[in-house]
């Protein structure tokens, strides 16, 4: 049977939990926290009181806005623009599915198998980071550029026919089609997947790996039954840290898609710096904000883990 | 048969491998096309090699301003959200006070939401005050954004730090300021560091709440995204790369530093 590798060495106690007694400061605690805390009240939680009241205003740019409670912003906007919330959660769930399923192995590989590569692999997952996004996302651009190989190479093994009976392409082309945004979406937001898989992965005790496997396990087996379970919160946090900003993205909408991929993102972005309509703008923002907290509670509830932060 | 074994062994070597190549192929198309010399306004198909766009970086005009405009705000956004930052860390993990969960939600928040949200409701407390957009709404935002990154980064290390080596010092009869200099300060320093850095990098590349907020002013990734409308240079390329080969070098570099320090303690 396997022998069991050498026992990490042993972690000190934990440390008492009593503070110190504090003499002074009653008031420390208040002073350190009030800059910061007024930095956050001030510039991110005033703003969505604003936008709250912004979205049931009316009026025009001209002659100004007032607030007259105008309910119907919201249900106008709903069901003008419902195709790109339905989108949005489309795209956003497909790159994050696609990425803990491209994430996963690349995860494992450097928490189980990387050895002494471990460390330039890492650098290298974060590495792209280095380069500014919008660079990156222009380079697929021309990666899936019509007639390139990439294309050509999808066409001659007839993948396209099926992506395109999907609906996720048209034509020969990739480019401009939902397959090329939820590509974007997916690189963009991939390292924010890997580095909270890695993070849980690496806390696993190899010994338990070696105990299922003295246990007469399949690796299949040990996988599901221990490797997996462990691994939880980091695909939970991962799943949340992609979701989230896919959700809300313009950009590779923009860059890769049409006006046929536009998602909710695009719309409150042009009804706010093009259209100059705010209340409906508004009132999209808030919708997103308001779906999205919903989502995320709800997760967190289901896979019981509370304390992400 | 052999090969199918062979081939079961690895497959998760295999499919990482690939994700990797996933990740990295965009940094590579990056890298050939800063020697492209494009025959039409967007630099996205080869034509011939050229080292024109190296030779002369800033030839396009407004690039390097707003690649000197983006260090600067990521420098203060960094220097801004550290401090902060820093010291609600130390209240959440040091101090015992009222509205700690409320405290802990409204750190959280800011990285729950998409960015869009935050950037169009940010934008309509700017219009509702009457600011002018520019330098310093786009200075606030990013202070703002960043601040929660650092909150997480330096509490994780403060958790981690035993107290008891704070109690020593002050058995030591070291008064609060010194033991905070001299002891507490130095341990959690890491901690304060990799903050420090993730609020840079965020900044630096930050397009979403920038493009809401800056008004006319141009940033890196502004000047990138008109570049994309009007046609792309070159030099976006070659910045790009230098970018990449700088950061991997430096921390490469410092990775052998430690490499070499721990080595020397053993």
């Amino acid at each position: 049977m396997a022998t069991l590798t050498q026992a990490p060495p042993v972690a000190p106690p934990p440390a008492p939990e009593k503070r110190p007694p504090r003499r002074r400061g009653r008031w420390t605690p208040y002073l350190l926290l009030l800059p910061g805390l007024l930095w956050l009240l001030v510039f991110f939680a005033l703003p969505v009181i604003y936008q709250a009241s912004t979205s049931v205003q009316t009026g025009s740019l001209e002659q100004g806005y007032e607030v007259t409670w105008h309910f119907a912003t919201y249900w106008e906007a709903l069901s003008e623009y419902w195709p790109q919330f339905v989108r949005s959660v489309l795209y956003a769930a497909s790159a994050t599915v696609l990425c803990l399923l491209l994430g996963y192995p690349l995860a494992y590989l450097i928490a189980f198998r990387a050895g002494r590569w471990r460390n330039l692999i890492m650098i290298l997952v974060i590495a792209p980071f280095f380069t500014s996004f919008l660079i990156r996302t222009l380079a697929w651009k021309t990666i899936l550029a019509d007639g390139g190989p990439v294309v050509d190479a999808l066409n001659a093994l007839h993948v396209l026919d099926v992506t395109a009976w999907l609906g996720w392409t048209a034509g020969d082309r990739v480019l401009a089609t939902p397959l090329a945004v939820v590509c974007g979406l997916t690189y963009n937001f991939l390292p924010f997947m890997i580095l909270p898989l890695y993070t849980s992965l690496e806390r696993i005790d190899p010994r338990l790996h070696e105990a299922a496997n003295d246990l007469y396990a399949k690796p299949s087996t040990t996988f599901r039954r221990v490797t997996f379970p462990l691994s939880m919160p980091g695909v939970v946090s991962g799943t949340l840290l992609t979701f989230i900003p896919a959700s809300g993205d313009y950009i590779n909408s923009d860059l890769l898609g049409s006006t046929d991929t536009r998602m909710v993102g695009n719309v409150i972005q042009s009804q706010f710096l093009r259209i100059l309509d705010y209340p409906t703008a508004a009132a999209l923002s808030f919708i997103l904000m308001a779906a999205i907290l919903a989502i995320v509670t709800l997760y967190i509830r289901k896979s019981g883990t509370e304390d992400l932060v | 048969m052999a090969f199918v074994n062979w081939l079961k062994r690895h497959l998760v070597v295999i499919a990482g491998l690939l994700t990797l190549a996933y990740l990295l192929l965009p940094n590579v198309v990056v890298t050939v096309f800063s020697f492209n010399n494009p025959k039409g306004r967007f630099n996205y198909t080869w034509q011939e090699f050229s080292t024109e766009a190296w030779q002369d970086p800033c030839g396009v005009s407004g690039l390097c301003a707003s690649l000197s405009l983006s260090l600067q705000i990521a420098l203060w956004a960094t220097l801004g959200a550290t401090l902060l930052g820093t010291m609600i860390a130390f209240a959440l993990v040091r101090y015992r006070f009222r509205a700690r969960g409320a405290v802990n939600s409204l750190i959280f928040l800011p990285m729950a939401m998409p960015e869009v949200v935050m950037a169009a409701s940010l934008l309509t407390l700017f219009l509702n005050m009457g600011a002018q957009l520019g330098f310093w709404t786009i200075l606030i935002a990013h202070i703002m954004f960043c601040l929660s990154f650092v909150v997480v980064a330096v509490k994780a290390r403060v958790m981690s730090m035993d107290p008891r080596l704070e109690q020593a010092a002050q058995d030591l009869y070291a008064g609060p300021v010194q033991t905070f200099l001299r002891v507490t300060l130095p341990i959690a320093a890491p901690g304060i560091a990799a903050g420090a850095l993730l609020a840079f990098a965020l900044s630096f590349d930050d397009f979403i709440i920038t493009n809401f907020n800056a008004g006319s002013t141009v940033t890196f990734p502004m000047f990138v995204w008109g570049s994309a409308q009007r046609g792309t240079p070159v030099q976006i390329n070659v910045i790009g790369t230098a970018m990449f080969v700088l950061a991997v070098s430096l921390v490469l570099v410092s990775m052998l530093i430690g490499n070499r320090r721990n080595r020397q303690k053993a």
